[in-house]
């Protein structure tokens, strides 16, 4: 489209093309704020909205109702309640609460997130809020009483989750990890013994013994004592304040112990 | 606080990425040779197979092609166990493609079957053909060239949906991508870096079939 003499050198087209390079670069330009403030922003809209597991009984789980339910949710709803606002649940995965944390769809992330250092990097963590360690777990009969007994095993675990994280570095070169996206299909891989042992939770352990699953899985090694955090963006010091104070509340009157009696059917631990 | 790309920590996991490719292509190449030979029979016992085999074939076709891929997967490799059969994930992933493919390019090269003018069968009977070698040396490879495109096209998107196989932790390419984003949380540059792959893998592919097709059909009708 160079200018001839039948189209002028600021034709009509060439006009809009212009005009609209010129507000886009003045849009790029804008200053952004320089600090977000997450709990203003959840004051003024009203509104708290919590990443939930939605596949991690006693954690987070869908009951027969189809609302979700579990230790998570009830934390989520306390914290919601304190705050004076109303609840939105946003049911995530292990693989991607983080993306919805870092892109601003949630506010909080309370989904037995562990912490660690890469987590770190990029999340801020608030006190711990529930017990919880990782372990490896398997049939009766099978023999493994450390990580260098998983060679030449295979060994499921959820991708993402604290136990993969851990698992990779101690696990042997020649044992199998294999990786599903969520906690269902890690279940149903060792259910249906497309992996012989399984590394997750003591939790999801206790349920299938409880549920007496086909292949009762019994404690092998620890992987990690990896209490539970509740996860929020970093540089958000008004909000992390706001999250620590409401938990240290509900450990003093208590709230916070009937909902792990609740759930966890065990009181919460003295040094939480 | 805008931001910060960093897609050079998308390369310290080349060596997965590379894996996950050759996996899909691994994946892409059993399922598109072996699918297509399941499609030639499949076409062949709809068209002239007996009445049996025809309801048979057609219960299947009519299976695969109105239920999801996915759950097509996860009742080989979740499912089967129960019943006995336990496949690993590279077989079980195959198996699923080959399944599928084979299902919708039934229909495919059947429509090539049904647009050959029956003269063509007709000419090799009088030529004292078994109506099996007139379907292989007469009917099949011009059947083949009407509907080569569209065959190519149902190929490639059983090569895209091979993803769909990360989900039983295949480790073809999604996965690849999955695993690196839940390292080092880039997914911006995790997935649009491996979206740039499959589409190069798919420019690729394209290409090879329309290669194929060249060298099959090179003769062309005067």
């Amino acid at each position: 489209m160079t200018p001839t003499p039948s189209t002028p050198l600021f034709s009509k087209a060439r006009r809009a093309l212009l005009l609209g390079l010129f507000a886009s670069v003045c849009v790029a330009a804008l200053p952004r704020p320089a600090q977000a403030d997450t709990l203003a922003d959840i004051t003024k809209a009203g509104v708290l909205r919590v990443a939930v597991p939605q596949d991690f009984p006693p954690f987070g789980s869908i009951g027969a109702d189809m609302a979700p339910q579990g230790l998570d949710i009830d934390v989520a709803a306390l914290m919601a309640k304190r705050m004076g606002v109303k609840l939105q649940l946003v049911p995530v995965s292990s693989t991607n609460r983080v993306p919805y944390l870092q892109t601003r769809k949630v506010d909080l992330i309370i989904s037995s997130l562990g912490k660690n250092p890469e987590r770190e990097k990029v999340l801020d963590f608030s006190e711990a809020y529930a017990p919880f360690y990782n372990g490896v777990f398997g049939p009766a009969d099978m023999p493994v009483k450390s990580a260098a007994d998983l060679a030449g095993k295979t060994v499921g675990v959820t991708r993402g989750a604290v136990e993969d994280l851990e698992l990779s570095k101690i696990a042997p070169a020649n044992a199998t990890i294999k990786r599903y996206e969520d906690n269902n299909a890690t279940i149903s891989a060792f259910l249906s013994g497309q992996v012989q042992l399984i590394a997750t939770g003591n939790v999801v352990a206790a349920a299938l013994i409880a549920k007496h699953a086909p292949k009762a899985p019994e404690t092998k090694f620890l992987i990690k004592n990896s209490p539970c955090f509740i996860g929020m963006n970093k540089d958000e010091p008004a909000l992390q304040a706001k999250v620590n104070a409401i938990l240290a509340e509900a450990k003093k009157d208590g709230a916070l112990n009937s909902l792990s009696i609740k759930w966890l059917l065990r009181p919460l631990p003295a040094q939480l | 606080m805008a931001y910060q790309f960093d897609f050079l920590s998308v390369l310290d996991y080349t060596d997965v990425l590379l894996k996950g490719i050759a996996v899909t292509a691994q994946l892409t190449l059993t399922g598109g040779v072996l699918g297509v030979a399941v499609a030639i029979f499949g076409a062949w016992a709809r068209t002239q197979g007996p009445a049996w085999l025809r309801a048979i074939v057609g219960a299947y076709v009519e299976m695969i092609r109105n239920t999801p891929f996915l759950i097509q997967l996860f009742f080989i490799f979740f499912g089967l166990p129960s019943l006995g059969v336990q496949l690993p994930e590279m077989v079980a992933a195959s198996l699923a493609m080959v399944i599928n493919l084979g299902a919708y390019s039934t229909e495919i090269i059947r429509a090539g079957l049904a647009a050959t003018p029956r003269g063509q069968f007709e000419a090799g009977a009088s030529l004292a053909m078994s109506p099996l070698q007139v379907f292989r040396h007469v009917v099949l490879r011009p059947a083949l060239q009407k509907i080569w495109p569209a065959l190519s096209s149902q190929i490639v998107i059983v090569m895209l949906g091979s993803a769909v196989c990360s989900q039983i932790a295949a480790q073809d390419l999604t996965y690849a991508a999955n695993f690196i984003q839940g390292r080092n949380f880039r997914a911006f540059e995790v997935y649009l870096v491996s979206t740039v792959i499959y589409l190069l893998l798919a420019l690729l592919l394209r290409q090879l079939l329309r290669g194929v097709g060249r060298q099959l059909f090179a003769r062309r009708a005067r």
